[in-house]
Formats: C-alpha cells, structure tokens, sequence
C-alpha cells in the first residue's frame, strides 16, 4: 500500500508525537539515571521524574503527591478499583455492564475471591443512568468503578452525578474513574466531583505505550499489586520507567494544550462523517446518544454487513478503523459491549476515532472509502 | 572438563550406495543448525559427528538444543572428554552417573559400555567396562544391570580422546533434510498443515510453502500468522522457506457463485488450490503436493471429497496427517512449536464462504459441471502468476 494512510483508531492507540519521542529518547540517551541514586545523574532523573507527576497532576487537577505512574491504563484501572477493593472493609463492588476488560475482569477476579458484583446496564443510548448506579450501592459498598467515556460508542457517562449519589448512599464507598478515552477529550477536573482514583494511559494521546497513571486522592487506600523498593510510595515499586514517565508528562502537557481548539474540531469531524455516510446509507445506524458522545469516536453499525471484512476493504482503500474494539478484536464474538445496548449480531459495527491529527481530507477519504466498502461487500 | 556432543544417527545406514551423500548431507545439516552458535564446531569422525559446543556454552546445553533439530539424527550424548588413560576415564564415568541419578532420582540399575574405534587401546572395551563400573559400584553404590540397565555409562575410546557419557538425549529421527526431494506444502494458519509440513521434514524433504489468502476477508493478521508458521517449520529445515501467499479472492467468489447452492463450494475451493499449487510445485521443481488432510476430520476430507479433489491435478498429493486423531497431530504441533501460533484466533477462511451443510460426498460429474462456467484453467495461471512470496527464516 503506497498510498498514505488515514488513520481513524485513535481510540486504540495514537501516534507519538515527534516532541514527545525526542524527549523519551533524551531520557533514554542523557538523563539516563536512576531516579533512587544518589549521585547527579539520578538527581537529574529525580527531578525530570517530578516535572512529569506536575504535568500529569496539573492535566487533571490533582496534586503531583497523588499521581503513581503505572505500565499503562490497564494497571492503573487494576490498582484503583481492584486495590481499592482489596483495601477496604466491604465485601460489595458496583460497576457497569460495559467496561473496559481492565475493570470487568477485575471484577471477575474479586468475585472469584467472594466479592459479591453488581453489575448496571447501560441504556439503548449507551448511558448509564446515574439512579440506576446508585440504586446499586448499599452501606457496605466498597468499591465503584465507572467508565468516564465509552471505549467502542464514545459515549459519556454521568461521572459526577453517579459519583455524588454513591457517596450519599455509602461516603467511605470508593469511587474510581475510568478516564483513559477522557483525558485529553473532555475537561477533567478531579476535584469537580467526590472521587478517590482516575486511570489514564499514554498513548491514547500522542504518547507511548507502556505508561499511564493512576490519580489517587490523598487519604485513599489501595493495596499495591506488586512489592519493591519502595518507589511510587510503595504503591508501585520498581525502577521508575523514566523515559515513558517523561513522555507521559510532556503528551498530557501538549494535549491539554491543544484540547480548547482540537476537541471541538474533532466532534466537527465526526459529524462530517457521520453525515456523509449516513447521507450514502440511510440504513447505516449510529450507536449512542450522539448528544453525550465524546468528540474523537464515532460508533456505527451496518446492517447485513459483517464487520471484519469491512473494516479490512477499508483497510484495502488505506483507511484504518476498528470493529468493536481493537483490544478484543480478535474475538469473534459480537462484542459484550454492543450487545449490552442492544445491536443485533448480524450488524457489522465500526469503530472511527480521530485525533487532534485528522484532517478534514482525511475524512473525506474514509467517508468515500465507507461508501465503496460497502457496496463492495453488500 | 571440557564437553562434546556424541550424534548417532540410525537409519542412512540402511541406504546402502547412498550413504555417503546421505552422511555428507546431515553433516551439512548439522553444521547449519549450529550456525546461530558462535565458536560451535562440527567433526566428523570413525562412524560419529561430534559437536564441539563453544566455551560459553560449556555445558552443551544451548548446542543440544540446536542439533536437537537435525533430522536423521535418533540421539545425542554430551560426553565428557577425557584422555585415554582408565584412571582419568573411571573418573569421569563416576562424575557423570553421579550427575544423572542427581537428575533422575531414586538408585537405578546401571551398566557400562564401552566401544573402541581405536582397536589398538589395551585393555579391550569389556575389561574397560568391568574396570570403571567397579569404579561407579564403588562411590555411588549402584546394582549392576547388564541385561536392562536403567542407566547406561557410555566410554568411547576415540584416536585422541575418550569420551564418556550417562545421559543420552533422543534425536528426531528421520531423514536429513535434503535427501529425499523437494515437495510443495498447502499451508494454511490451522493445526494440521503445519505437522503435515513437518513430518515430510522429517522424511527429508525440502519444503516450499504456498498459503491462499482472501482479503478483505481475512486480515493481514492471518497471513502474518502463517508466515510465523513458515518461519517455526524453517527451523526445522535449518534453511529458509518460500511461502507463496496466492491472493485467491476473486476467484473464491467466482467459485461460490458457480457452486450455486454452495454445498459444492468447498470442494471447488479445494481442487482449485491444487492447480494453483501444482503450477507453483511444478515452477520451483517440487514433486507433490502435502496437506494437512485427515480423513474424515471435516466434510471436505471424506474418501469421496478427497478423490474429487485428488482428480483435479497430476502431480500427487501426499497427507501424511491422513490417519491421525486430532490429538496425535495437537501433539506433534505442541513439540514443533507450531501449535501456539495456530490456535490465534485469525481464520485463514472467512466464515462467509464456507456453507453451513457441505457436501461430504461430491460427485465428480456435478462437481465439472460447476466448473464448467469458468474457465477454471486460465483463472490457476492467473493466479499463479500473480503471487506474492515471502522468505521465511527459522
């Protein structure tokens, strides 16, 4: 395939941006210390490790003392509601029906540990109502954890109103957010709302794979997953992934920057998207309340068209997307996701997520692209 | 002490005017499979190749690994290397033992035996053998068993050297690679064409590869996942493989639309890949065809399917998986390092154009008739002439 690509799974992961690889390799190449030794280069490290917990912590209006950096979004979603459960004197958690596999097998395995798991359905809108969560949660609830923005649909959650009703009906109950396809798309306050942990992961904007943090409010407990020399609070020991770390601090600091002026640009895009292919196929049908859906995904389903030989005749025509969700797209199986807001398995459903890249070409390109696609495979 | 690996190999000694090249070939081989392994020298001595593991892998072991690959061997001993004096030898057969009842456990019934290439070495092999199993009775303290030992210590007197062994590890058999001809394996991403890929190795063929794929209905995953394949059985052939990845979309929806109904559907797929694979056999100089086939595992492997499927090429096709269970062939795969990758979920057919109740006996006539729509000749050429190929590195 020569011609350039269009890239629209920004929601699996994104492109690095150059300055944020320049600093990792600066890291990697010169400031190479580590964090704990006590001559000079290790100070040079401690202190680039600090300006990253400042970035990150700034981004989401936390304190940089509450923010422990993990290998990913999947780590940090495990620690703050696997841990936090772990940690507390309950034997109940809550979540919804539609998580990130991060989240619904954790709380698979705290139900395997005697856990009792209540799980709330979304709506046909891909919403979650805020007085069904809470009607969930009882005195004894020790841990909730919500999904911010839908990973496949896009769709927001009412994270803040579900955050107030948990802590009236149970204030030691710990409330953790699922931020990672949030942060960098939608304002994210921490302290807006009663909240204890928020998950986000590098390279859903612009940085690499392989780190991501947990925010923990100051007060709350987890009990770490692993034991070392203490780094991380303790929370996460082991030798700090500086160059990642580094990464991390800089592509939140850039996406934050961008985010007055590229978030409303990529909800304009999907929209152009969405009209043009629904102007082509009227029976093309998008998932989720378009009202409340972030602004990088774009859900849509294709009756009578299966989803993989879709996705792969645009990825013929050069445009990549997802079917479902690329982190289980390997399964066959219509996902749980979908199933949950009620899309019969014969509709073949893409995923479209954009960047603070994408370009009104580009979706111009992929909206012809869909049009051929398919008719190609109708 | 410095270790060497004693190779026997079995059957090219039945191979009468051929053994030399036979013999010539897995040297050759086995110089390849160790190639990876910087300072590892091979030497072909009276009746034995020895391999001379490098000085970072003084226990043998990573050289092992290495020639555990080379067909045509049936077993490998690392040995010790001592000089050809019965004090030195004894010693060196008590460390051994001790190490390999270490290892086994329990107090086996051993016994010693000894070979001579040199014939001239006093005393000859059965008192050296009484002489270091007193030895081993002595500090280890183990019951004597010459009829069905256990545990056998092995001294070899060599021209230079002696070497003395305990642990003798099996080889895989088979032929050399090489030997035999060259053959063109259908290979898909399943469990079975791999082994079948393998076990035609093993009776010292050259393999070329040829896998059909049917984007956009199945993804590049798919084909990246049997290029893994190609790679895992280049490792065994200890040289690269040649997958010809046939792009095969058009022409699969070609044949549905002919089959009608769809029930022929499979079989039509079927006899179409062997034409295609028989003009990319007959291109490389490869003799037949091999496929994973086992009888009777899906509809389009009946006695009847295959006959059909048989009858739209000359050259033949060999299934050396024919009469396998599904668990012998899950096994091998499980030792060739194929079976992990076979069982990622990326099809090498889509589910589209597989029909939910195939035939399992077609009949020839209805089957032509099918064809008879197309020109099914010119669409092989077509096809053969535009495929892709991958080099695969073991």
């Amino acid at each position: 395939m020569t011609r350039a690509l269009v890239y629209l799974d920004n929601g699996a992961t994104t492109r690095v941006d150059r300055r944020v690889a320049e600093a990792a390799v600066q890291a990697m190449t010169e400031g190479f210390g580590n964090p704990s030794s006590a001559h000079r280069l290790g100070v040079e490290a401690a202190r680039m490790l600090a300006r990253a917990r400042e970035q990150v912590a700034r981004a989401v209006g936390g304190e940089p003392s509450e923010i422990t950096f993990t290998s990913g979004g999947t780590e940090a979603n495990t620690l703050g509601f696997y841990g936090a459960a772990k940690a507390a004197r309950g034997r109940h958690v809550v979540t919804t029906a539609f998580e990130h596999p991060s989240v619904a097998d954790a709380a698979k395995r705290l139900a395997d540990e005697g856990f009792e798991v209540s799980l709330v359905a979304p709506g046909k809108d891909g919403v979650v109502l805020a007085d069904d969560f809470a009607a969930q949660v009882r005195p004894d609830t020790a841990a909730v954890s919500i999904l911010w923005v839908q990973n496949e649909l896009g769709t927001v959650m009412p994270v803040a109103e579900i955050a107030e009703r948990v802590k009236a009906r149970a204030p030691r109950c710990h409330v953790h957010v699922d931020a990672v396809q949030a942060v960098g798309k939608l304002p994210v306050d921490v302290r807006a709302q009663p909240i204890d942990s928020l998950s986000l992961s590098a390279h859903k904007l612009h940085g690499p794979k392989g780190v991501g943090a947990l925010w923990l409010k100051k007060g709350a407990r987890v009990t770490p997953l692993q034991w070392g020399g203490g780094q991380e609070r303790g929370l996460r020991p082991g030798t700090e992934g500086v160059p990642g770390i580094v990464a991390l601090g800089l592509a939140i600091e850039l996406a934050e920057a961008a985010r007055p002026e590229a978030a409303p640009r990529m909800g304009r895009l999907r929209d152009q998207l969405w009209r043009a292919i629904s102007d082509g196929l009227p029976e093309a049908k998008r998932h989720g309340d378009p009202a409340r859906t972030a602004p990088h995904i774009l859900s849509v389903g294709f009756p009578g068209v299966p989803a993989e030989p879709l996705l792969h005749a645009l990825e013929g025509r050069g445009v990549c997307v997802s079917a479902g969700s690329a982190c289980h797209a390997k399964d066959k199986k219509p996902s749980a996701t979908l199933r949950a807001i009620g899309v019969p398995d014969d509709m073949g459903t893409l995923r479209f997520s954009f960047s603070r890249e994408t370009t009104d070409e580009e979706i111009a390109l992929a909206a012809q692209a869909v049009l051929e696609a398919v008719k190609e495979l109708s | 002490l410095t270790s060497v690996l004693l190779t026997r190999y079995g059957e090219i000694f039945l191979k009468g005017q051929n053994r030399g090249f036979f013999e010539r070939r897995l040297v050759e081989n086995i110089k390849r499979s160790v190639a990876g392994i910087p300072g590892a020298r091979v030497e072909r001595t009276h009746g034995r190749v020895l391999v001379w593991p490098p000085a970072d892998d003084a226990s043998g072991s990573k050289t092992l690994r290495a020639v555990a690959r080379v067909f045509g061997l049936t077993s490998v001993s690392p040995a010790a290397v001592v000089p050809r004096e019965l004090a030195a030898i004894s010693v060196a057969a008590v460390e051994s033992a001790r190490r390999e009842v270490a290892r086994r456990g329990g107090r086996p019934t051993f016994k010693v035996e000894t070979r001579r290439s040199d014939k001239r070495f006093q005393p000859a092999s059965p008192e050296v053998s009484k002489q270091v199993g007193a030895a081993i009775v002595e500090a280890l303290d183990l019951p004597v068993d010459v009829h069905h030992p256990q545990l056998e210590v092995g001294v070899e007197i060599g021209f230079e050297h002696a070497f003395v062994y305990a642990e003798t590890a099996p080889g895989p058999g088979g032929l050399p690679v090489g030997v035999t001809g060259k053959v063109e394996l259908l290979l898909s991403g399943g469990i079975d064409s791999p082994v079948a890929g393998w076990l035609m190795l093993k009776r010292g063929c050259e393999l070329g590869a040829t896998y059909f794929h049917s984007f956009p209905y199945t993804g590049d995953h798919s084909k990246e996942k049997v290029s893994q394949l190609a790679r895992a059985l280049a490792a065994w052939q200890l040289a690269d493989v040649r997958l010809n990845v046939v792009h095969f979309t058009d022409v699969q929806k070609a044949l549905r639309e002919a089959s009608g109904d769809g029930r022929l559907a499979v079989v039509l797929y079927r006899r179409m890949m062997m034409r295609i694979a028989e003009r990319l056999a007959r291109s490389s100089g490869a003799r037949a065809l091999v496929t994973g086939e086992a009888l009777a595992q899906v509809a389009s492997q009946t006695l009847e399917n295959l006959a059909v499927i048989g009858d739209s090429v000359r050259i033949p096709i060999l299934r050396p998986c024919l009469a396998h269970d599904k668990q012998e062939t899950i096994a091998i795969a499980r030792r060739i390092g194929t079976y992990e990758t076979s069982i990622q979920p990326y099809d090498d057919c889509c589910s589209l154009f597989v029909p939910e109740h195939p035939e399992t006996r077609a009949k020839l006539d209805d089957v032509r008739a099918c064809e008879s729509r197309l020109d099914v000749e010119a669409l092989a050429d077509a096809c053969a002439r535009s495929v892709e190929t991958i080099t695969c590195r073991g």
